[in-house]
């Protein structure tokens, strides 16, 4: 039997476009998926949530109509088998790209089942063996369960059932609040479910910056979501026919009612089932499989990419990650990971979009950091748009318009991030991002404006002296 | 008939001045020198508002509006009483570890609420407490008593425990559940905390905490101002309260070319150009109108005013231009700034006066007012009584405006100078 140029374990993000871009360069690719095409993005992450995100944004957006001069009538009530049929609707459009048969047809041999490897340069999928001279394992991730006393009897909701949910929960208590946590927590709150959250943690999103963190604490609590921060759930059971969580909050213990419990404390890598050690290939059950800057698991033939490799568990990293994989498996590449610009966004109202660096980690490298912070209440289309929470923070090495990071909180953050992950990732600095004209009204004019303001502060008591002196003609 | 003319400069803060001094004459008990949170009936205890109220009476003697022995006396009472006090892992004891619960009993002293051991607040009881060691230097029989028994209670407090293993200070501890998960990132009003650990001759903290802590600093640009943000502007008072920050630098501020003082001054000028731009249409807000700080405010309540949704606050930590923001002002704060900014914080008082009078009873300022709630007068809601750090902070800063005095008082101080210099302070008069 020929070997493959590539065998692929899993048909997510990353062994999609794995797939695709070997299959468009003339290589023998085959491609393993054990359950359905699309992975967690399609199937029961980013795209199921959008969806039901812009549903509650457009509830949210009715019961504050008066605010925008408009009129709705006094109450709005929320079809929540509508939202979440429309969600299913979506997700069932967008899966047609990438079908079996569209896949076939671009060249790539599907094989459906659980991958396990046979040796260092063979894998089975059931009793079928595949000898590959590259591989590249994109299992993804699931869900991580908390370790709580009584939850699994109980039953939970995760990402990978919260979205075939077909009737309004009264209730529901989400456990972490991390992007998920705070994303689904507000969602379900404005589709009329009444949300609680509880974080471990002083603030959501302790990953971010805490100014953003704050303003998403201040959107959850005007949205109506109960909040309790610095709060753990230690027990869960069934009383009354209801779901009881025991908390305990600085010192002080509680319980809350629920109908439903939604847990989103984290993604664990999908490791497991392949027999990963026959082919010489380490791993680690919370980091996942250990790859080198070059995407190389500890078997030289075989590469990863994507969610079961990465820190950054994102569809847009396992994309890149994917490409980088393929070019040093199949041409000799020297694609490094740590070479990427990634952005990141939770997708709140407003959204919270991180690249490049964070004020404390530039410190730790000892270097000298400025923020140059615009708010979006200045911004004109912030302002006719009523979507003036936020701001946009741009960090630069000290005394020069290296861009190092930047954090935009509003409400289209990741639309705005974008340009920001184009110039740190092209070496353009805050002066020649002032030379570029910006549609005007835009919101990702705070960018511009942000660029303005370093400008501004080019402009010493020096220079405008002499400015002065040379315009007294 | 003439028209009385206005009060110069001078009387108007004598004025508010000895009013806000008045509080801590009305809410002091004299069986343990405890002050009382608030005027409100029932109200506990703040060790902090204690701690204001100890560097008071000094400012008070010197103005003439208390004889030194009876400044001495209240003095020494609330010395013995945190000397006394039980300290002790018991959810009812005063303190613990040298650090003493937040709230109190007013009567006997012990712990209410369920009040977290409180690492600031104890700071800013000790503030009061050593400057009071300062002011009281004759040789005494009470006199000499009070410098004992303050330098006791400062030595006992154990710093090294207060920072549960990690590099730099926790916010607080609860007996059962033992340090508060809470992160401290960023600029606050800690460096006063810092300190004070870091010159502990008994339990000192790290030397590198101080560093640990500013490394979570971000210096930005705010509407044209290079500054270190916090929202808040009490955040940029109460170090500054008793410490004279004013050409002194630690490695943060050399490398950026500033100094605390004068980053309180453009928190100052954000403030009020926030307030002057007034991006969610409060009532009131304006150049002169401003003060947005952690204060008492309407409640927490959601109501729609002229047509628009207005989500207000009970008693919160407010901040601009991106914290929360209810419309509720901090008179008190914008008088804080007195220092900084004098021209921007006596023009917001001759505002107030002039524009809310019927929010200032007295010549006393509440915690907040509201004018975006429909209240009895232009000023919406008003906080009903008054706070105990409010007036503290009024007094301390317009005596520090006025005269330096606390300034002056806690550069004589050997652990405030001692605690900057292992902070990294240099140049100025810690040099």
């Amino acid at each position: 039997m020929d070997k493959y140029n590539l065998v692929i374990i899993g048909a997510g993000p990353a062994g999609l476009v794995a797939a695709r871009a070997a299959a468009a360069l003339g290589a023998k690719v085959a491609l393993i998926e054990r359950n359905l095409i699309g992975g967690d993005c399609l199937n029961v992450g980013c795209v199921p949530s959008k969806a039901i995100i812009r549903t509650s944004r457009l509830y949210a957006d009715m019961r504050d109509a008066e605010n925008f001069g408009a009129q709705v009538p006094i109450s709005v009530d929320v079809d929540f088998p509508a939202a979440m049929e429309r969600m299913r609707r979506l997700r069932s459009r967008i899966s047609r790209t990438d079908s079996a048969r569209r896949l076939s047809a671009e060249g790539v041999d599907m094989y459906f089942g659980s991958a396990c490897f046979a040796g260092p340069n063979a894998v089975a999928v059931d009793k079928t063996v595949l000898h590959f001279r590259k591989a590249l394992i994109a299992t993804g991730a699931r869900p991580k369960t908390p370790a709580i006393p009584g939850l699994a009897e109980t039953g939970y909701l995760t990402n990978e059932n919260v979205f075939d949910l077909t009737e309004r929960p009264r209730r529901m208590l989400v456990i972490g609040g991390g992007p998920l946590g705070c994303e689904l927590a507000q969602a379900f709150c404005r589709l009329g479910v009444q949300v609680i959250i509880a974080q471990d943690d002083p603030m959501f999103l302790p990953k971010e910056e805490r100014d953003a963190a704050q303003i998403l604490s201040d959107a959850l609590a005007r949205d109506g979501v109960e909040i309790h921060l610095n709060a753990k759930v230690v027990a869960v059971r069934m009383e009354g026919g209801k779901k009881v969580a025991d908390l305990v909050g600085d010192g002080n213990e509680f319980s809350i009612f629920v109908d439903e419990i939604l847990t989103g404390i984290g993604r664990a890598p999908n490791v497991g089932g392949m027999n990963l050690a026959a082919a010489g290939v380490r791993y680690d059950l919370e980091t996942g499989i250990l790859v080198n800057d070059f995407l190389q698991t500890t078997n030289a033939r075989i590469y990863a990419a994507g969610d079961v490799c990465l820190m950054h568990k994102f569809t847009h990293t396992a994309d890149a990650s994917a490409r980088i994989a393929v070019q040093n498996a199949l041409f000799l590449g020297r694609k490094r990971l740590s070479a990427l610009t990634i952005p990141w966004c939770t997708y709140t109202d407003p959204e919270i979009a991180h690249v490049g660096l964070y004020v404390r980690e530039a410190w730790e490298k000892a270097i000298p950091v400025k923020t140059f912070t615009i708010l979006m209440h200045d911004v004109d289309r912030a302002v006719t748009d009523g979507e003036e929470e936020g701001f946009v923070k741009i960090h630069v090495r000290e005394g020069t318009d290296r861009i190092l990071g930047a954090t935009v909180v509003a409400s289209h953050a990741g639309e705005m991030i974008n340009g920001l992950s184009l110039a740190i990732g092209s070496g353009i600095g805050l002066r020649a991002l002032a030379r570029v004209i910006h549609s005007y009204p835009t919101q990702a004019q705070a960018i511009k404006m942000a660029a303005d303001a370093y400008n501004r502060t080019r402009l010493t008591p020096t220079l405008k002296s002499l400015a002065k002196r040379w315009l007294a003609w | 008939m003439t028209e009385p003319s206005a009060p110069s400069d001078e009387e108007l803060l004598d004025k508010f001045q000895r009013a806000a001094f008045g509080y801590f004459l009305e809410q002091f008990n004299p069986d343990n020198g405890l002050v009382a949170d608030t005027s409100r009936t029932g109200a506990p205890s703040s060790i902090a508002v204690v701690g204001f109220a100890l560097s008071c009476y000094p400012v008070g003697v010197e103005r003439g509006w208390m004889a030194r022995a009876d400044a001495a006396e209240r003095t020494l009472v609330t010395l013995r009483f945190f000397w006394d006090s039980r300290q002790s892992e018991q959810p009812d004891a005063t303190g613990y570890k040298g650090f003493y619960y937040h709230f109190l009993d007013l009567k006997t002293g012990k712990r209410v609420w369920q009040s977290e051991l409180s690492l600031i607040d104890t700071t800013l009881l000790l503030a009061g407490v050593l400057a009071a060691s300062v002011y009281f230097n004759e040789d005494t029989a009470s006199e000499n008593e009070i410098r004992e028994r303050a330098h006791a209670i400062y030595r006992r407090v154990d710093w090294q425990w207060a920072c549960g293993g990690e590099a730099t200070v926790r916010q607080g501890w609860k007996p059962g559940s033992g340090f508060l998960h809470y992160g401290w990132e960023g600029y606050s009003e800690a460096t006063i905390l810092y300190v004070l650990g870091l010159a502990s001759p008994t339990h000192p903290l790290p030397e590198n905490s101080f560093m640990g802590w500013t490394a979570t600093y971000q210096w930005e640009n705010i509407y044209g101002y290079d500054l270190l943000y916090a929202g808040p502007l009490f955040i940029h008072h109460f170090s500054q309260a008793w410490i004279d920050f004013v050409g002194i630098r630690d490695s943060f501020m050399r490398e950026k070319g500033s100094d605390y003082f004068e980053n309180s001054r453009r928190a100052t000028y954000v403030q009020r150009e926030y307030a002057r731009r007034n991006p969610y249409g409060f009532e009131g807000y304006g150049k002169d109108c401003w003060g947005i700080t952690a204060n008492d405010g309407p409640g927490f309540k959601t109501l729609k005013i002229d047509g628009r949704e207005r989500r207000f606050l009970g008693y919160a930590a407010r901040g601009v231009p991106y914290g929360t923001d209810d419309g509720t002002i901090g008179p008190c704060a914008a008088v804080g700034s007195l220092p900084f900014a004098p021209e921007l914080a006596l023009s917001a008082l001759r505002h107030f006066c002039a524009r809310y009078p019927e929010m200032i009873q007295e010549s006393r300022l509440p915690s907040g007012f509201n004018p975006t709630l429909p209240g009895g007068g232009p000023s919406g809601w008003i906080s009903e009584g008054y706070f105990g750090l409010d007036q503290g902070l009024v007094v301390l800063m317009i005596e520090n405006y006025r005269s330096q005095m606390i300034w002056k008082l806690m550069r004589r101080c050997p652990y405030i100078g001692s605690g900057l210099r292992r902070a990294g302070f240099t140049g100025g008069w810690v040099s």
